[in-house]
């Protein structure tokens, strides 16, 4: 199977992702990179590194936005950042960063609660090429309607556009935001904790997970947030059918903000 | 002219149903209204319901129908088991999809035909997962979402039936679908109505 395959010569791990969405994926695949059948694509990107690299970009989702569900970041200004402000010092790790929109979106919400000086930002991601274009922070000028609409949903304090340059059809993102971001490739199937984090956002990740990848990332997170750290998940997402069900408490249910449990 | 209680039941005859899926958009509201009550005490099958609500705002499908039925109305959760006898709503903002060990799984891939959730992502994972055993059922709308799902459907084994464009509040959805595969019966909602409770009875 394609998906065993590309585990053994890339060691890119897919093997516990959920089915059905994978496998509109792959499709998708075969149509774009116009491949017959599964096993001609499995071919060309055994022998092809750069093939494999295009076929990344499908198996990723790197779909996202900025302020997806404003409610999230509201809590977070409300009922996460009071507790932050008692830290000298803050390590906060986006994991599944994919384009960064996310990044941008906690930044700009740490920058206007005094806090971002004091943070360094973990962001991680299985996708280099979504690293990229995190990094470069331009978005598409189309969607600023949108986002600056989310903005100020989610309890923005100035102009959206102060934040950013339009030029040539894309929003160039200030840098000063991304300064004390870190870009790192990192494997949430296959990679462990690399540092002890305040809070760890990780939206609509694990949703692509079957249960026993879920738990293992639960874990990960477990291990690598402080005493009383913080978890935000995606507005569907629920850690009811994990095995750290009880490890974490809900601080904002609605909007799935968890802190984790005193052992 | 459309066919009788008998004339339906031989159309299901040899068939055993494990799910229904249900789509609809423009006018479907209504429409559900009008069929889930169709729903008896005690029903088997889970009832999968997919419409299109505009972006950004929460579903209150599952309360409004969880009053009025006498099954259980939930919102479809990320990897929940699908229960018997249950009827699932998709939420807003994700796919629904349906796993091969029947249970749910979300997504936020790009919405399909300006929609997500999308009909033809739910009808799609729902007809590998039930092959022939799954009956999906097509109603009123104003884009094609769903016509691609039936006609996946149709060529898994499933069974078809979509609401007359005659009688749909918006006939675009049921005529795509048409369009795109032959459905096993095209019924008036009233029909389909009295088809929904036959799709229990047969067993293997």
């Amino acid at each position: 199977m394609l998906i065993e395959a590309v585990y053994l010569k890339y060691n890119y791990d897919f093997r516990d992702y959920t089915g059905a969405s994978q496998k509109r994926r792959v499709l998708a695949a075969l149509r774009a990179m116009e491949c017959e059948t599964i096993s001609a694509l499995q071919a060309r990107v055994m022998h092809d590194p750069a093939a494999f690299s295009q076929l990344l970009q499908f198996l990723t989702i790197p779909v996202t936005e900025m302020f997806r569900d404003p409610d999230y970041y509201l809590a977070i200004r409300r009922l996460v950042v009071p507790f932050l402000k008692t830290y000298p010092s803050l390590n906060v790790w986006v994991a599944g960063c994919s384009t960064g929109e996310e990044v941008f979106s906690l930044a700009i919400v740490l920058h206007e609660e005094g806090l971002l000086e004091r943070t360094q930002m973990y962001a991680t991601d299985i996708n280099a090429d979504s690293l990229e274009a995190a990094r470069r922070g331009v978005m598409p000028l189309e969607k600023m309607r949108v986002y600056t609409e989310n903005y100020q949903k989610a309890g923005g304090t100035r102009a959206f556009s102060d934040y950013y340059t339009a030029a040539y059809g894309g929003a160039l993102f200030d840098r000063a935001l991304i300064e004390n971001v870190t870009f790192a490739d990192h494997s949430l199937a296959t990679d462990s904790v690399f540092a002890e984090t305040h809070f760890i956002s990780c939206r609509n990740v694990m949703i692509y997970f079957n249960r026993r990848l879920q738990n293992r990332v639960l874990g990960l997170f477990h291990d690598s947030l402080c005493h009383r750290g913080f978890l935000g998940l995606g507005s569907k997402e629920s850690i009811d059918f994990s095995t750290y069900a009880q490890r974490f408490e809900p601080l904002a249910k609605r909007e799935r903000i968890f802190r984790k449990v005193a052992s | 002219m459309t066919p009788g209680d008998d004339a339906m039941r031989a159309t299901l005859r040899g068939r055993h149903f494990e799910a229904v899926v249900i789509g609809g958009s423009a006018g479907g509201v209504d429409a559900l209204v009008a069929l889930l009550p169709a729903i008896p005490a005690g029903f088997r099958l889970p009832v999968l319901c997919i419409l299109h609500v505009p972006g950004g705002r929460e579903s209150r499908l599952a309360e409004l129908f969880d009053e009025r039925l006498p099954v259980p109305v939930r919102e479809a959760v990320d990897k929940e088991e699908i229960a018997p006898g249950t009827v699932y709503f998709a939420g807003s903002g994700y796919h629904l999809s349906v796993e091969r060990d029947r249970t749910f799984s979300l997504s936020c891939e790009p919405p399909v035909h300006f929609a997500r959730p999308a009909i033809d992502v739910l009808m799609e994972s729902s007809a590998d997962a039930y092959g022939p055993g799954l009956a999906a059922i097509l109603l009123t709308g104003a884009n094609h979402d769903g016509a691609d799902g039936m006609a996946y459907i149709r060529a898994r084994g499933g069974f078809t039936v979509v609401q007359d464009p005659g009688d749909a509040q918006v006939p675009t959805m049921p005529v795509s679908a048409i369009n795109r595969c032959k459905p096993n019966l095209i019924l008036p909602l009233a029909r389909i109505h009295a088809l929904l409770p036959m799709l229990e009875m047969n067993e293997p």
